[in-house]
């Protein structure tokens, strides 16, 4: 059922066992066993309803935000447990960031955007090292050439591209090690989607990224390691080489040949 | 009675007409038409209904002058005051009130005349129905665009309907400018608006001392001042928690049962917190006063400011709630991802995002406050006292509009006049308030879209 991930890689960044999500009688994700190795950009993909965008919320605990929404098995952090009851929700947070399927600026201006996590963690004792916290997010996430004259304008009023990479700016700026992005393309059009995929593999060399995506071409193009999840069950795991050309599994096949989803 | 007939007159007719108009179309139809019968029918009851209706309008209005022109024409060379007088007691007569000193004659005319006008109206206004339900009748063919037609008039109808809002508005404000117009006349502006004192002494005799009373406005609207503070000081940061915790920390079957809970307290007649204010509160408070050394009065700016808070709780509290649970999840969610608490998230996102909503909360709280009587009359007291001491007793500007007009008084008095021209400062006062708060939130507002 679930197959070994392939790694030369030492340590594993982000380690799943046994988890399993319910949502109150539910049950939406079934026993996943998953080595997330660092600096790699691994793709979840499956059709509508797999449980894929659950399984990422596992990451960053954002599934304790629904009431009826209960986790079993492990996850380690560098090693460390981040799905007991003692986990510090706000410390995992700041390190696991986290991009959405809808640009969700909050209705400040751009500064104050990605000034916010830093201002809520207190990393940035300074108003001039908040300043430079800032400009170097935004830069990392190329857009400051395009906002550093209007940083005081609300960042609602950028179009929605501007908008995605503005959010992944401000996640960036709390220095997390890992960022999941939840169909973080799916509400742009081509152009911006493809401004977001170069961005990604950039951030690559400094973040661990998990991204969900409907769209196989695109985890083809900008992901090392791919899972197929289907019915809550992780399928396959593996090189996304080896998944687009060669899946072991005959359902992974009939998926990414378009045959169900 | 009688009178009414020609409007059960047009009602039927109006409802013949639509039946009958359809009728006619769906006899004549072959192809598609303009309209669904039903269009027709209306076509068919407007032409019945509406002329009719407009006649027998117009008729009630101005029978009553040409009856009156005609009786006193029987008397020139009566002043405006005698005429009136005259002719009430005719008609006093008429009905079979009074009889004394009455010109009988008088009053068999206006009687006769009155007879004849209920019966010519009766005629005419049944004539213009059937002639217009004729009208109408020819007009129908499958050629007549009559869904065009009752849309525009139903277009009519609404405009006519939105415009009676803003005239009432316009009569209101027009009514309080000429009495205050008149007001003016006899105490000065400058003594309404910058005077300390305000005792509208109603004189008994001619030469009564102090017949002419005292009209500075301020100790009244300085009244109104320290209780609506009061008030807004119980009830803004109550409701703001209280709507906060509704909205961001409350599981949904908590908030089903405490939100219609704290919106019953709106629901209590204001004469029943009046009086609870002053029987129950007021009086407690005196007794605290006694012991802690202070001296409160038993109608006190306190007691009443203090209910009245409790009173617009809701006002603040369910309007901020609605307007907290509408900010988008996903924002939350960006903050939450971002290692916020929900502190965090509710202090520096979803209050931000709500931010224009809360503050019309609080104009309409206020304006709720500003407007309340009975309270006021109840627990504060009549007092005009300039203080801002909340333990004595104060007066609002309307408890002093509804003491001015209470009773039996000359409508040409200062007295009467004041309350006039309390009430279109008052006015004033919250437009402005109205277009403040608008502007705050037109600049302060935070988009999400």
């Amino acid at each position: 059922m679930v197959t070994t991930s392939v790694s030369s890689n030492p340590q594993p960044t982000l380690v799943a066992r046994e988890l399993s999500v319910f949502y109150g009688e539910k049950q939406a994700v079934f026993d996943v066993d998953l080595d997330i190795m660092p600096r790699e950009v691994t793709a979840f993909i499956g059709p509508s309803g797999c449980g894929k965008s659950t399984l990422l919320r596992c990451f960053n605990r954002m599934n304790d935000l629904i009431e009826i929404c209960r986790t079993t098995g492990s996850m380690l952090l560098d090693g460390h447990d981040i799905a007991g009851p003692d986990v510090d929700v706000v410390q995992l947070r700041s390190r696991i960031g986290m991009v959405f399927q809808k640009p969700n600026p909050f209705p400040k201006s751009v500064y104050d955007n990605v000034a916010y996590g830093p201002r809520l963690h207190g990393l940035a004792p300074s108003r001039s090292d908040l300043d430079e916290l800032v400009e170097t997010s935004l830069r990392r996430a190329g857009i400051w050439e395009e906002v550093k004259d209007r940083v005081d304008q609300p960042g609602t009023s950028l179009s929605g591209g501007q908008q995605q990479r503005l959010c992944i700016a401000r996640a960036i700026a709390v220095r997390p090690d890992v960022l999941l992005m939840d169909e973080p393309c799916s509400a742009l059009d081509p152009i911006a989607t493809a401004t977001i995929e170069e961005l990604i593999d950039e951030l690559r060399s400094e973040y661990t990224i998990i991204i969900v995506t409907h769209n196989m071409q695109q985890a083809a193009r900008v992901s090392q390691k791919t899972a197929f999840l289907n019915l809550g069950r992780l399928i396959e795991f593996d090189e996304t080489k080896k998944i687009f050309t060669n899946p072991s599994e005959q359902s992974t096949q009939d998926y990414i040949t378009g045959r169900f989803g | 009675m009688l009178s009414y007939l020609p409007l059960l007159i047009i009602v039927l007719f109006g409802v013949g007409a639509f039946y009958a108009s359809r009728a006619r179309i769906g006899a004549a139809a072959e192809q598609p038409l303009p309209g669904l019968p039903g269009h027709y029918g209306w076509y068919g009851t407007l032409w019945t209904v509406v002329p009719a209706t407009l006649v027998y309008a117009v008729w009630a209005v101005i029978d009553g002058q040409i009856i009156r022109g005609i009786v006193l024409s029987d008397y020139p060379g009566l002043s405006d005051a005698e005429a009136t007088l005259l002719f009430v007691s005719i008609e006093n007569a008429a009905a079979g009130v009074m009889t004394e000193d009455v010109p009988m004659a008088s009053v068999e005319l206006l009687r006769k005349l009155e007879h004849l006008s209920t019966a010519a109206r009766f005629a005419v206004v049944t004539a213009v129905s059937v002639l217009g339900f004729f009208w109408g009748w020819r007009r129908i063919r499958p050629e007549l665009t009559a869904r065009d037609r009752v849309e525009t008039a139903l277009l009519v109808a609404l405009f006519i309907a939105s415009i009676i809002a803003i005239l009432t508005t316009v009569g209101i404000v027009l009514s309080l400018v000429v009495e205050t117009f008149r007001f003016f006349q006899l105490v000065s502006p400058f003594e309404f608006f910058f005077g300390l004192e305000w005792s509208p002494q109603i004189a008994l005799r001619e030469d009564q001392v102090a017949a002419s009373g005292a009209f500075g406005a301020v100790p009244v609207f300085a009244g109104t001042l320290l209780i609506t503070v009061i008030a807004m000081l119980v009830a803004g940061p109550i409701g703001l928690m209280s709507a906060i915790y509704l909205a961001e920390y409350a599981h949904p079957r908590v908030r089903a049962v405490i939100k219609p809970l704290l919106e019953i307290l709106a629901g209590i007649p204001t004469v029943v917190y009046g009086f609870f204010a002053a029987l129950v509160l007021a009086p407690s408070m005196r007794n605290l006063g006694v012991d802690l050394g202070l001296t409160i009065s038993s109608e006190s700016a306190l007691a009443a400011g203090l209910i009245m808070g409790i009173m617009i709780i809701p006002f603040v509290s369910s309007l901020s709630d609605d307007i907290m649970t509408s900010v988008p999840m996903s924002l939350r969610e960006g903050s939450y991802g971002l290692g916020a608490t929900a502190s965090e998230t509710i202090k520096r996102v979803v209050l931000p995002a709500a931010t224009p909503g809360i503050v019309g909360a609080f104009m309409l709280a206020i304006s709720r406050a500003i407007g309340e009587t009975m309270i006021v009359v109840m627990a504060a007291g009549l007092a005009a006292n300039l203080t801002a001491n909340p333990f004595e007793a104060v007066t609002t500007v309307t408890v002093q509009i509804a003491t001015l007009l209470v009773g039996d008084h000359e409508f040409d008095s200062e007295k009467t006049m004041a309350a006039f021209a309390l009430g279109l400062t008052l006015f004033f006062v919250t437009l402005a308030l109205n277009v403040v708060a608008l502007r705050v939130v037109q600049k302060y507002s935070e988009r999400y879209d």
